[in-house]
């Protein structure tokens, strides 16, 4: 087996250990809880859209929180240096601690699954956006994870990866709340670039490769990233 | 086994490691001195694949540095200074990391973790977390996380630095136990460690070396007399100059002591493979002083480390 296979086991078993997880999880939790439920009932219509339209905000925090560490704490606890001299190669690391991330995040998720049960228990729920949102929401969690661990691979301290990844992520999240700035010639260029248009766009319930190739492009570019600082610390 | 052929590695603009060529023999215990920054850890880190060589090459076997990286790394068990580990892992579970990751199967990865267990002395603390363990368990569990795949040349940086004696002494006996087969090379500055457990030394200093051998060509190569200091009373200068000098092997006497003591200090300079103790004890019997102290010193590796490394 790929030593990508045992690194991320212990990347995802050092998060369900430390107690930094479940604050994340429970704030995660209630911010899509209280976002979520407060309109719900003033609307009066069974489905998840104002869950969804939230969630690339409160991702764009939450997750640079779940891969600040990453990187951060092995350059600063000096176990990197153990892990790099392991017969391991910079993409079994980076791909070990990346499927980590993703599947952190996906347990994160799971409780949501909730709202759409009650939802549909209270009126008739379309599954359609729901099974799509659900899956933008993991591509979504893949490249801003990516990014993360970019920012994370720059710096030796938690909190400035945290705070670089979070203004990548919510960059991307805005820029096409920003758009009506932009001359109208760059307009789709811009578009094009916002995570938000293209999770928005999945969440409808439609599914486009354009929407999907954007965002494993932003994954890999962070991936990328992360490999090109890495080297640079050789 | 070792070839490394001018070694050289610039931080920025800062050269820490300068153009070092050495070679290691298989089963050697190679200690590797220098004072403080001087490039010990970079040449270290150099040779485990860790940091990238600015120029020079080196070759492990027949695999060279830069596109056998990773096969090398298979074959070393390196611990880095001060053991950095993860703090929140189990000994029992970062044992069996490593070992995963080293691709070690199921069954041999039991037994080669309970072995290891037993050699380091691990079996007390297998089950608690890294971050609790005193610095010398830390170190005990560096080592094991170091010998887990059984690596013909095991590097370590500065094993014993921060342990107390006692610890120092287990570490030392754990190393020279498996020194018996590997090829280790490890980095220290207290030299009375590399004085006894290495079979060969090598001084850097600025990122050079200054020297490189085994502890007596080192203390030969460093072209120091032998000294005899003779501390007499009732006794005066020029007799004793008049009565040891014809001695073969003397090349100087001189009087080192305080002015106005009583007791008289000589210093004799002998040429540095002479031994004529007994030349001179014969002498001084038949005379009437009194003989009050009598001892040889060769030059201390310390001395000659400190004649290397001192700066200016």
């Amino acid at each position: 087996m790929s030593p990508a296979i045992h690194i991320f086991k212990r990347e995802f078993r050092a998060y369900i250990a430390s107690p930094i997880a479940y604050i994340v999880i429970s704030v995660f939790l209630l911010i899509t809880g209280w976002f979520f439920f407060t309109p719900f009932f003033l609307q009066n219509q069974a489905n998840l859209r104002s869950f969804f339209s939230l969630l690339p905000m409160v991702f764009s925090f939450v997750i640079p929180a779940v891969t600040m560490r990453l990187f951060s704490e092995e350059f600063s606890v000096g176990s990197y240096e153990t892990l790099m001299t392991l017969p391991v190669t910079f993409t079994q690391i980076i791909v070990g601690k990346f499927l980590a991330a993703c599947a952190f995040i996906a347990v994160m998720l799971v409780p949501t699954l909730l709202y759409p049960l009650t939802v549909s228990v209270l009126g008739a729920l379309d599954w359609g956006p729901v099974v799509g949102g659900y899956l933008g929401a993991l591509l979504l969690a893949g490249a801003f994870s990516a990014v993360g661990i970019f920012a994370s691979s720059l710096t030796r301290n938690q909190i400035i990866a945290f705070i670089v990844g979070m203004a990548i992520c919510f960059s991307l999240t805005l820029i096409n709340q920003m758009l009506f700035f932009l001359p109208k010639s760059m307009l789709g260029f811009f578009e094009y670039l916002g995570a938000d248009y293209h999770f928005q766009n999945i969440a409808k319930g439609v599914i486009d490769t354009r929407d999907i190739l954007y965002f494993v492009s932003v994954g890999f570019i962070g991936l990328y990233g992360a490999n090109l600082a890495m080297r640079e610390k050789c | 086994m070792i070839h490394v052929e001018n070694l050289t590695r610039y931080y920025d603009n800062f050269c820490a490691v300068d153009g070092i060529s050495f070679d290691i023999q298989k089963g050697e215990i190679l200690g590797l001195l220098g004072p403080n920054g001087a490039g010990k850890t970079t040449t270290l880190r150099m040779l485990t694949g860790y940091l990238e060589p600015s120029t020079g090459q080196i070759k492990v076997q027949d695999y060279t540095i830069g596109p056998d990286t990773l096969e090398i790394k298979k074959r070393i068990g390196y611990l880095p200074e001060s053991a950095p580990l993860y703090h929140d892992m189990i000994v029992y579970d970062y044992l069996e990391y490593i070992a995963e990751i080293r691709g070690l199967d199921a069954a041999p990865k039991m037994s080669r973790i309970r072995e290891l267990a037993q050699l380091c002395g691990l079996n007390a603390v297998m089950h608690k977390t890294v971050g609790e363990l005193s610095k010398g368990y830390k170190q005990r569990v560096g080592l094991a996380h170091a010998l887990m795949n059984d690596p013909e040349i095991l590097v370590l940086d500065e094993p014993t630095s921060g342990l107390d004696p006692n610890q120092i002494v287990e570490i030392r006996e754990i190393i020279r136990k498996i020194g018996q087969e590997k090829t280790i090379i490890l980095s220290t500055h207290i030299l009375s460690e590399a004085e006894a457990t290495c079979d060969r030394i090598v001084i850097i200093h600025h990122g050079k070396i200054v020297a490189d051998g085994s502890t007596q060509t080192i203390k030969q190569s460093a072209g120091k007399d032998r000294m005899i200091y003779l501390t007499l009373a009732d006794a005066d200068f020029s007799g004793v100059r008049g009565l040891l000098e014809p001695v073969a092997g003397v090349t100087r006497i001189e009087n080192v002591g305080a002015p106005g003591s009583d007791a008289l200090q000589i210093r004799i300079t002998l040429v540095s493979d002479a031994d004529i103790r007994k030349d001179i004890y014969r002498l001084i019997r038949q005379t009437d002083w009194t003989l009050l102290e009598f001892r040889q010193e060769t030059q201390s590796l310390e001395h000659i480390f400190r004649e290397l490394t001192l700066e200016n």
